[in-house]
């Protein structure tokens, strides 16, 4: 067993999943690979296990990213892994920055490394227009609350430190958390670093946000991330029993 | 007077229909107080009419059943706000039974296969 590891959420991802195990195996042996297959309905499961290179957990219904994450972290708590890193099920991360965020981390750096698209003005997919809209009324938001400029705040592509993935396993918001969780952890003094990466299309699979749900999207995050804003000192006193 | 029999009629059924589901035990104690709660209030606002039209004039109504309907409002409204505290509280419950179900199974799928070939 090793000390890092990789979480991949999957929703019928059946296209993609068995050449990304066996990639993200094949670029790296020092990191387990975990797919949570998030009640799919096509053969993720089965062809993320016939890989033979990763754990598999099948969670018996739809739970949202959210709850099919946070097992990821109830996962990595059980098997005391060091790190953890979320890696999308959809293509949309590139495997060979997975150690670029790592070192963030391994390095102690920070307790949460992100990455962004943002950071840097070119390079790689930077979503549509309206997307991105939404991605900088986010950033303001964070940035008033939390007093640090985090330009990706719905970036899923993130590696974790123990300390952290403690925290996340008790605390994760149930859909779309990434902003959520940027406030959780900034109000909770956990270091967060934004590095640049790049971001291709999806390779397969539909978002899970479409334009018809992007208000209710943007004002249920909105609203999350200002009630885990106002929250924080109530998770804090449960961080230090921890 | 003819809605304040109505008022009467309508209260006694619904605590006993209340109290009925709690015996069959299609309803628990614990969400049936508030229900039991508004039946109470009602009852006793439908018998002492001079109750309720003071509480009217109190809150500035001038048709004294009106202020019924205002109270059977803010019923309904308590009661379904607790039945939001309790979908969240059980959708939570159900979220963290679903991820350790779904590490239980695998768990076991790991140990039938150490099981089988040692």
């Amino acid at each position: 067993m090793n000390d890092t590891l990789i979480i991949i959420p999957a929703y019928n991802e059946a296209e993609n999943i068995d050449s990304l195990v066996q990639k993200l195996k094949h670029a790296d042996g020092s990191w387990d690979i975990l797919v949570i297959n998030d009640g799919s309905t096509d053969n993720t499961s089965k062809l993320a296990k016939a890989s033979g290179k990763a754990v598999v957990i099948d969670l018996p219904f739809n739970l949202g990213i959210g709850g099919c994450v946070q097992t990821g972290f109830k996962y990595a708590k059980l098997y005391n892994y060091e790190y953890a890193l979320q890696f999308d099920g959809d293509g949309q991360h590139k495997i060979e920055e997975i150690n670029k965020l790592l070192n963030i981390v391994k390095n102690k750096e920070a307790d949460v490394a992100i990455g962004s698209r943002f950071v840097q003005k070119h390079g790689g997919y930077k979503s549509t227009s309206p997307r991105r809209l939404g991605i900088k009324i986010f950033e303001i938001t964070s940035y008033l609350m939390i007093r640090q400029k985090i330009t990706d705040n719905t970036s899923g592509f993130r590696a974790y430190n123990k300390k952290t993935i403690n925290f996340l396993s008790e605390n994760y918001p149930t859909d779309f958390p990434e902003p959520e969780i940027v406030i959780m952890l900034g109000k909770n003094k956990f270091k967060i670093k934004e590095i640049f990466t790049q971001m291709q299309e999806r390779q397969g699979g539909v978002s899970s946000i479409s334009l018809a749900q992007s208000p209710y999207y943007m004002i249920k995050v909105l609203l999350a991330m200002f009630m885990a804003s106002i929250r924080a000192k109530q998770i804090e006193s449960e961080i230090d029993t921890n | 007077m003819n809605i304040q029999y109505i008022a009467i009629t309508g209260s006694i059924l619904l605590l006993f229909f209340v109290l009925h589901l709690i015996r069959k035990k299609s309803l628990k104690e614990e969400y049936s107080l508030l229900w039991l709660f508004f039946c109470f209030v009602f009852l006793v606002f439908s018998i002492w009419r001079d109750g309720l039209d003071y509480f009217a004039q109190l809150i500035g109504i001038a048709y004294a059943p009106a202020a019924l309907f205002f109270i059977f409002l803010l019923a309904i409204l308590m009661i379904l706000i607790e039945f939001s505290i309790i979908i969240s509280k059980l959708s939570d419950k159900s979220k963290n039974l679903a991820q350790e179900i779904g590490i239980l199974k695998m768990e076991i799928e790991k140990l039938k296969k150490q099981t089988r070939n040692p």
